[in-house]
């Protein structure tokens, strides 16, 4: 397995090797179940959880009615504050201000905070091109790096490893990124958690220039937020002279006080924790405190193109808590990486073939890879109608067109000429009743339902030939 | 009282005995039933797949057969909640298309008189113990569209426990889909039979000789894992088993 995503099959296919991988569905299930029933726990104990989501959806929506005003205003503090600013276009832009920004220090090592947008847009793999190592410090990301794996899981992306992989992979991977695991490492998580923090804190004490994403940013103030768990972050954003954050566009509120909704949604509803251990906030540079040099790239890459829809926009009111993805069924046995993206789960869903359009089999695929259960929405703390979205993203798809699609798009019409003269329809069904002694259970050809299922018995006549004889 | 029956699709064509059962159930309950014949299918399949464009002429016909109906009952939670939420969509989207608010007008016309069956029998009729006799043991499915959509709660578990002889087990989990989804079932094979064959594990660990569902469309889903396992439960609708009484059982 690569780090990266390039050709992927579409979901159907990645999700069936999945499905049948019975130790991931095992440490999936495990895994899901256990943070969704903590989580449930954690926002049953606000009585005002519905208002916060509530708060928590127009602060976003209004937020992203005027983001031009409130990201000039963003550029504004944090230059004010001794930031500078970038802009980014896509993916490619931001890759190449970064890898110039590093090549300035005369660094050729970086270390990482947990980031969803540089892993969106590849920055490891561009800066590796460059000569520069980025070492990921967040210790799942740690897992999935030294693994040579892809993160399957926006919040815990190491979610498919179970501790005795883990230990495998510290044992034979550590020694070639740095200070190697100790003799006789064990699968216990004290001793597992042990290992990554002296391979680590090497990284840390050496390191000249950190690398960042952020939950929030502040117009305002110029304040940018990272809440994590480990503190592995805090290092990374305080140790180092030069720190750059990678931001997408979206995460910008305009007021300090709409943190204040979001402190309270965003780690209950991602660690299921009242509070997470550490919110580090910073703004700009101070003197003698901290990284002397900081740079902010404000990343676009497709975002405002999603924006630019007027039902595919709510997407982008999403803080990353991933609880959509612990309640989803069909995450839970496909697995994230089936989706392609970084984003996998429901958010991913809907989120990849946004950013990334859907001219690819996998992200054209994406829309379909839910039942539309619903799940996804009930749980999301700022009230994303995901299943709105993608039914919204198929009719796209099909309106595009494709080899199957435009087959599926006659058989729709013709059920739809057939449902709209019920005689048609009425006919078509007596003549399926007449000779429903000639239809097998598990006729040729539906294999698609019928690998794993019976078709049901079809009845001696149709509801509307009972009704005529008995009832007019 | 006067309501019109929308059967469904599904029901007019693979399950009759549901909608027999919703006619028998509401007569003896005194409700006078109308079967406009003109109806068909909601267009939930078409529009759960991508086709809106397409389902719009099933929108147009379904406000039309059932105008003049203070009540339109129907077996079906997922068809209910492709009425109550995606008919204003519909309607709203062709207006922003230019294509005037004939459609939004259905919705907003048809959306307060359509009923899920255990909805009608609790809210308007104000009924739980609807006289049934059913001496089986049976967990109840409460299917996505009903639990989320509707927020059907525990209306169907109120009416099952009021049912003479039936014994009613706790599901586990039972709030995760069984992995139908309309189109889902075909277009991601896999992840929906993994899914349905968890629903089953966890029906047959109940115990129960029956599931029971208030959508025939997961049942359908569900009902083929049990045949193809052999598995010791069967799936029936929550009408048919609130038909059965101790004079007529049902086997
Ligand atoms: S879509 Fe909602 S639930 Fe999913 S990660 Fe984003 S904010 Fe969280």
């Amino acid at each position: 397995m690569s780090g990266t995503f390039v050709g992927m099959p579409a979901f159907p296919k990645a999700a069936r090797d999945a499905v049948r991988d019975t130790t991931l569905r095992g440490n999936l299930r495990h895994a899901t179940h256990t943070i969704r029933d903590k989580r449930a726990k954690a926002v049953a104990e606000l009585d005002d959880w519905q208002q916060l989501r509530e708060a928590g959806k127009r602060i976003k929506d209004l937020t992203l009615r005027h983001l031009d005003r409130h990201l000039l205003r963003l550029e504004e503090s944090v230059t004010a504050a001794g930031g500078t600013v970038h802009w980014a276009a896509d993916a490619a832009e931001a890759n190449r201000i970064v890898g110039d920004l590093v090549k300035a220090t005369g660094e050729t090592e970086v270390v990482k905070v947990k980031s969803m947008a540089t892993q969106e847009i590849g920055l490891n793999e561009a800066l590796a091109a460059e000569g520069i190592h980025a070492y990921e410090t967040d210790l799942a990301e740690l897992i999935v790096q030294l693994g040579d794996d892809r993160p399957s899981h926006i919040l815990v992306p190491a979610i498919h490893r179970n501790r005795a992989e883990i230990r495998a992979i510290f044992r034979d991977r550590m020694a070639g990124w740095g200070r190697p695991a100790p003799e006789g490492l064990t699968d216990n998580p004290a001793d597992l958690a042990e290992a990554a923090r002296l391979h680590l804190r090497e990284k840390f004490l050496r390191a000249k220039v950190g690398i960042s994403g952020a939950n929030f940013m502040v117009a305002e103030t110029g304040t940018l937020v990272v809440f994590e768990s480990e503190g592995n972050g805090r290092m990374c954003l305080t140790l180092p002279e030069t720190l750059i954050s990678v931001v997408g566009i979206e995460k910008t509120v305009p007021t300090w006080q709409d943190l204040e909704v979001f402190l309270q949604t965003l780690p209950r509803s991602s660690t299921a924790e009242r509070m997470n251990p550490y919110t580090s906030m910073w703004t700009g540079t101070a003197d003698g405190d901290g990284p002397q040099t900081f740079h902010l790239v404000l990343l676009d890459n497709g975002r405002t193109d999603a924006l630019a829809d007027d039902v595919g926009r709510q997407a982008l009111r999403c803080i990353r808590c991933s609880a959509c993805l612990n309640v989803c069924p069909v995450y839970e046995r496909a697995g994230g990486h089936a989706y392609g993206s970084v984003y996998p789960g429901p958010i991913g869903a809907i989120l990849t073939p946004q950013l990334r359009g859907t001219t690819s089999e996998i992200d054209a695929s994406l829309p379909y890879a839910s039942s539309l259960c619903g799940a996804c929405y009930e749980v999301c703390p700022v009230a994303i109608d995901i299943p709105e979205v993608l039914v919204h993203l198929r009719e796209k798809v099909a309106d595009r067109g494709g080899p199957g699609h435009r087959l599926e798009k006659a058989a729709m019409k013709a059920a739809t000429w057939a449902m709209d003269h019920p005689g048609a329809m009425a006919a078509g069904e007596r003549a399926a009743s007449r000779t429903r002694a000639l239809h097998p259970r598990r006729p040729p050809g539906a294999g698609a339902w019928t690998d794993s299922r019976d078709l049901p018995e079809l009845p001696a006549e149709p509801f509307r030939d009972w009704w005529r004889k008995n009832r007019t | 009282m006067r309501v019109a029956l929308f059967v469904t699709c599904v029901n007019d064509a693979v399950y009759p005995a549901t909608g027999i059962a919703t006619v028998k159930l509401l007569e003896r309950l005194g409700v006078e039933v109308d079967f406009p014949a003109g109806q068909t299918c909601c267009g939930q399949p078409q529009f759960n797949t991508g086709y809106r464009h397409e389902t719009e002429p099933l929108v147009r016909r379904t406000g039309r057969v059932f105008e003049g109906y203070d009540h339109v009952v129907t077996p079906s939670g997922s068809c209910v909640a492709m009425i109550r939420d995606n008919y204003p969509r519909i309607g709203r989207r062709a207006a922003a298309e230019g294509r005037g608010g004939e459609l939004a007008e259905v919705a907003r016309s048809l959306v307060p008189r359509v009923y899920e069956l255990t909805e009608f029998l609790v809210d308007v009729l104000g009924v739980t113990d609807v006289g049934a006799y059913f001496p089986h043991t049976v967990t109840y499915h409460p299917s996505c569209h009903g639990l989320r959509l509707l927020g059907l709660g525990d209306r169907p578990r109120r009416l099952l426990e009021a049912v003479k002889g039936l014994e009613l087990r706790e599901l586990p989990g039972a709030e995760e889909c069984c992995g139908f989804g309309g189109t889902f079932a075909v277009k991601n094979p896999d992840v929906s039979a993994a899914m349905g064959t968890d629903k089953v594990r966890n029906a047959v660990a109940t115990g129960a000789d029956v599931l029971c569902g208030a959508d025939n469309s997961c049942l359908m889903h569900i009902g083929g894992i049990l045949h193809r396992q052999d598995a010791p439960l069967r799936a029936l609708h929550i009408a048919e088993i609130l038909l059965s009484t101790e004079a007529e059982p049902h086997l």
